[in-house]
């Protein structure tokens, strides 16, 4: 057995990473000497890491030997890893905040694009038009997805079930885009080709929407007792009332919960909606005829197509990134709030 | 024996009920047919060899394969980027970062998971592609003798080596949550079993929480691949296509993707260039759902080996 | 209320599996019966078959016949909610339902069934049902509280006021003190001893104290060794079967030598 000659100090590791990165920003300030220019925070963090990772390993290596340098080596590529994964996802969040802000005002939530060709306008017309598309979907998708997990954890025996529950995990991996083209293909059959409708759009997003709302909701219901039905059964209660009043509100927080993020998974939805909803820049508050804008199509096209003045455009399509990123936060924080709230009631 | 298994008189509300809910089943199984049966329809006409196809000149086939090649490349380097970053992330969260942070970071990744992919193409076209074009830049003058890297270096950075950059960005919440999930899974004892044994962290890890892993990172790998190559909006903003097929992953003229070429030429598209883009959704809609079974049969098979 | 049970040629079966192979055994009204024996014995089975809960697991289904009061409980025309309906029963766990309040966990039998009681009734069915299951002094300053802030023999007398509410004619009890500590054991034993003036019982126990103590008759099953079907070995008076049994088998149980 081979027994650590040398105990570091607690100190040690974060002084070798202050010393690391000091190396490195000497480092990368050398060659600003002969050609000034801005200080290389990237390089000159990347290259700290670089040292600290041989240093530490090295030192370990001698004073605590192979295993320990190996354990302490991993431990550094795992923070690596973790910081080379955080830098995109802050820098995303914090653009769009920055960057959103400078057209988050009443403007932009009052009024739609009609007549607007450079500063000014706003992103209502598809703010409402993406409430009013993801309510229908909502409106088809909870309550097949909820009867289908309903129907899968009280009554499915067999190979009915078996089937459902397979094309349901087939239904998940939909990409987005196909399931615009099968809403357009449907609508485009009955209504001819060219048809451009918020309801078409609506189809599209329950078709992404009902396999997540089956998913959760079925989980949800496996979840409660046997114990409860049981106890429903035994005081003479037909099935489907106890499903109705005790299965169901049992498991409600988990469902209304389940639900919410499948709202928030499709209302950022933007390929299906492209091609079946369309894009206008006018209120259209009808979702059985016409074009209708959301939100995603809103961000895209503001980015897309920009006119004259291309700031004023670029800024929209940065409010709407805002606008759309808030609402799939508070439906998620929702989402969370209620199943915090809820806890202490379903577990005994 | 049968009479007493089979006459259970039912109830009207149970016999209306289990009717309903057994409905709302066969209806995701009619969705499911139409959508296949859609597509295929309205695929046939631009099928047929003798199509005049306005976008596709030399017939569906030679449109379609640089398209595929687009999608396969793109979704493919962007899987080889996240999945050590995404086993990296489950690790910390799983078995390095303090219980407190963890649960936090654990949520933070489940909401990064839900962000609309049109705010990453945003993102991607305005933040990262002018970012990384003076390293493409440098790759090229130092490492140009590689096909990957050959010249002319794209201007703006609107490259599939961005496209899959931020793909895999995209990809890396989910990745990483069903990682983490998947390494809290192993078993307490094994863990405790291999500490008590003198093992250090990374002994442990090594040795009880890879194993027991691996299946679930394939799949999870797997799902990632299958969300990848769907995904539209990211590249359809970032990238600056051509019909090409090449290796070289900095240039301007850079092969797309299926699900971004139906996204910009469907709103413009008429006559047989609709069926012509219908048909290429239905070869992505065959390559996901290839990679969605493959994933499945993964865990169905690796949790059938848990059992016995 | 209170009535006569009586099994002829009961076969129980889960799907291919017979659990308890031809038991014929009559169960008097007002009394306590107790059903003991090892594990896996077939009694909890048996037991669920007299409220015809057994059949509520896939594939699971019964032979033979179970009259109560010359009516067969499996008879072609019989619906078994309307069965459960008057066969109440208390089970093994504890389980009010977390999301109703104390008063209206004994009201379920009624606002499940979607009855229209009124509210001078439903106050009645509560304390009547409550005092009877010797819970009411406890809660009636909190009827409108969850039932899952109950203490665990607390929420058993629940349920046993819940399973009485409803007025059924026999009263099934699977293991119900197994989850309770001795205190509350005690409390559920003296109630049971209470019920039998109006119900007739059946106790499904693993306590062969538990037996002795509270019921008039015991029947013992008996397994021969693992996928066999269970047996009824013995049955007879309570006092009999603890001091002087027939079966050698059941001697060796009841001192203890397996089981």
């Amino acid at each position: 057995m081979q027994r650590p000659t040398v105990r570091l100090n607690r100190w040690f590791l974060p002084l070798l990473a202050a010393a690391s990165f000091g190396i490195s920003s000497i480092v990368v300030t050398i060659p600003m000497a002969s050609a000034p220019g801005d200080f290389n925070f990237v390089g000159a963090a990347a290259l700290g890491v670089v040292i600290y990772a041989i240093l530490s390993f090295l030192i370990t290596l001698i004073a605590q030997g192979p295993r320990v340098a190996q354990d302490r080596m991993m431990t550094t590529l795992v923070l690596v890893a973790f910081g080379i994964a955080v830098i995109p996802l802050v820098s995303l969040i914090s653009t769009v905040v920055t960057l959103g802000l400078a057209r988050f005002d009443g403007e932009f939530f009052g009024s739609s694009m009609r007549n607007v060709v450079g500063e000014g306008g706003g992103a209502l017309h598809a703010i409402i038009g993406t409430l009013e598309i993801t309510a229908l979907a909502a409106l088809i998708s909870i309550p097949v997805g909820l009867l289908t997990a309903i129907y899968l954890v009280e009554y499915g025996r067999g190979r009915l079930a078996r089937s459902v529950t397979a094309l349901v995990d087939v239904m998940t991996g939909i990409p987005s885009i196909v399931a615009g083209l099968f809403a357009f293909s449907v609508f485009a059959l009955f209504l001819g080709p060219g048809i451009r409708m918020g309801f078409a759009g609506a189809v599209a997003l329950s078709v992404l929407m009902t396999p997540v709302v089956v998913r959760s909701s079925e989980e949800m219901l496996r979840i409660v007792p046997m114990e409860l039905r049981e106890a429903s059964y035994a005081l003479g209660v037909p099935k489907w009332l106890t499903v109705l009043k005790v299965v169901l509100p049992t498991a409600v927080a988990g469902l209304v919960t389940g639900i919410m993020i499948s709202i928030a998974r499709v209302i950022g939805e933007t390929a299906p909606l492209l091609i079946v909803a369309g894009f206008t820049q006018s209120m259209n508050y009808n979702p059985f005829s016409e074009r209708m804008m959301t939100l995603p199509v809103f961000v895209y096209y503001s980015y897309a197509s920009q006119g004259a003045d291309t700031q004023s455009y670029i800024d929209r399509a940065w409010a709407g990134a805002l606008t759309l990123i808030v609402i799939v936060m508070v439906l998620n924080l929702g989402a969370r709030i209620i199943s915090r709230i809820a806890r202490p009631h379903t577990s005994r | 024996m049968a009479t007493a298994k089979s006459h259970i008189p039912q109830k009207r509300g149970d016999v209306v009920f289990s009717g309903l809910v057994k409905a709302s089943g066969i209806a995701i199984l009619v969705t499911l047919g139409a959508v296949a049966t859609f597509l295929i329809v309205e695929s046939l006409p631009a099928l047929d060899p003798a199509a005049q196809i306005g976008s596709a000149p030399d017939g569906f086939w030679s449109y379609v394969a640089p398209l595929v090649f687009g999608t396969l490349l793109a979704a493919i380097l962007a899987l080889a980027f996240a999945t050590p970053l995404a086993i990296g992330i489950g690790l910390f969260i799983s078995h390095y970062a303090p219980r407190r942070i963890a649960s936090t970071l654990g949520y933070v990744i489940d909401l990064l998971a839900a962000i609309p992919s049109v705010v990453y193409g945003l993102w991607g076209i305005q933040v990262l592609a002018p970012a990384v074009q003076p390293v493409y830049q440098w790759l090229n003058e130092n490492l140009g003798w590689l096909p990957l890297f050959v010249g002319p270096v794209s201007g703006t950075g609107r490259t599939i080596l961005t496209v899959s950059f931020v793909l895999a960005i995209m990809i890396l919440p989910i990745m990483s949550a069903l990682a983490r999930e998947i390494f809290l899974q192993t078993p307490k004892l094994n863990e405790e079993a291999a500490l008590a044994l003198g093992a250090t962290r990374w002994e442990m890890i090594r040795l009880s929480v890879l194993p027991f892993a691996r299946s679930g990172l394939l799949s999870s790998a797997m799902l990632g691949l299958g969300r990848a190559l769907g995904e539209t909006m990211a590249v359809a903003m970032v990238l600056s296509p051509a019909a090409v097929i090449t290796f070289a992953l900095i240039t301007p003229t850079n092969p797309s993707t299926i699900a971004s070429t139906i996204a910009l030429d469907f709103p413009e598209a008429a006559g047989l260039d609709v069926n012509a883009l219908i048909a290429a959704g239905l070869v992505l809609f065959i390559i996901t759902m290839a990679v969605n079974v493959t994933a499945r049969g993964i865990i169905t098979r690796s949790a059938r080996k848990g059992a016995f | 209320m209170a009535k006569r049970i009586e099994l002829k040629n009961v076969n129980v079966f889960y799907g291919d599996f017979r659990a308890v192979d031809d038991v014929t055994l009559d169960i008097e009204p007002r009394t306590v019966t107790a059903f003991i024996g090892p594990s896996g014995c077939g009694k909890s089975t048996l037991l669920r078959t007299l409220n015809r809960m057994h059949e509520v697991i896939p594939g699971a289904f019964v032979e033979g016949k179970v009259m109560m009061d010359g009516r067969n409980l499996y008879g072609a025309d019989v619906d078994p909610v309307e069965v459960r309906r008057q066969v109440g029963m208390v089970f093994q766990r504890p389980n009010p339902f977390p999301t109703m309040s104390i008063r209206d966990n004994v009201l379920a039998g009624y606002k499940l069934n979607n009855s229209r009681v009124s509210k001078g009734d439903a106050d009645s069915v509560v304390e009547k049902s409550l005092k009877h299951a010797n819970l009411w002094k406890e809660v009636k300053d909190r009827l409108d509280k969850p039932g899952g802030g109950l203490s665990g023999g607390q929420q058993q007398r629940l349920c046993i006021a819940r399973a009485i509410a409803v007025e059924p004619e026999v009263l099934l009890m699977d293991e119900p003190t197994s989850a309770l500590d001795p205190i509350s054991t005690l409390a559920i034993e003296d109630l049971v001893s209470e019920l039998k003036k109006d119900y007739t019982i059946v106790i499904v126990t693993h306590n062969m104290q538990q037996a002795g103590r509270i019921s008039d008759k015991t029947a013992f099953f008996n397994i021969a060794g693992t996928g066999e079907p269970g047996k009824l070995i013995e049955f007879d008076e309570t006092a009999t079967i603890f001091s002087n049994p027939n079966e050698k088998m059941t001697e060796d149980y009841i001192s203890g030598r397996f089981g």
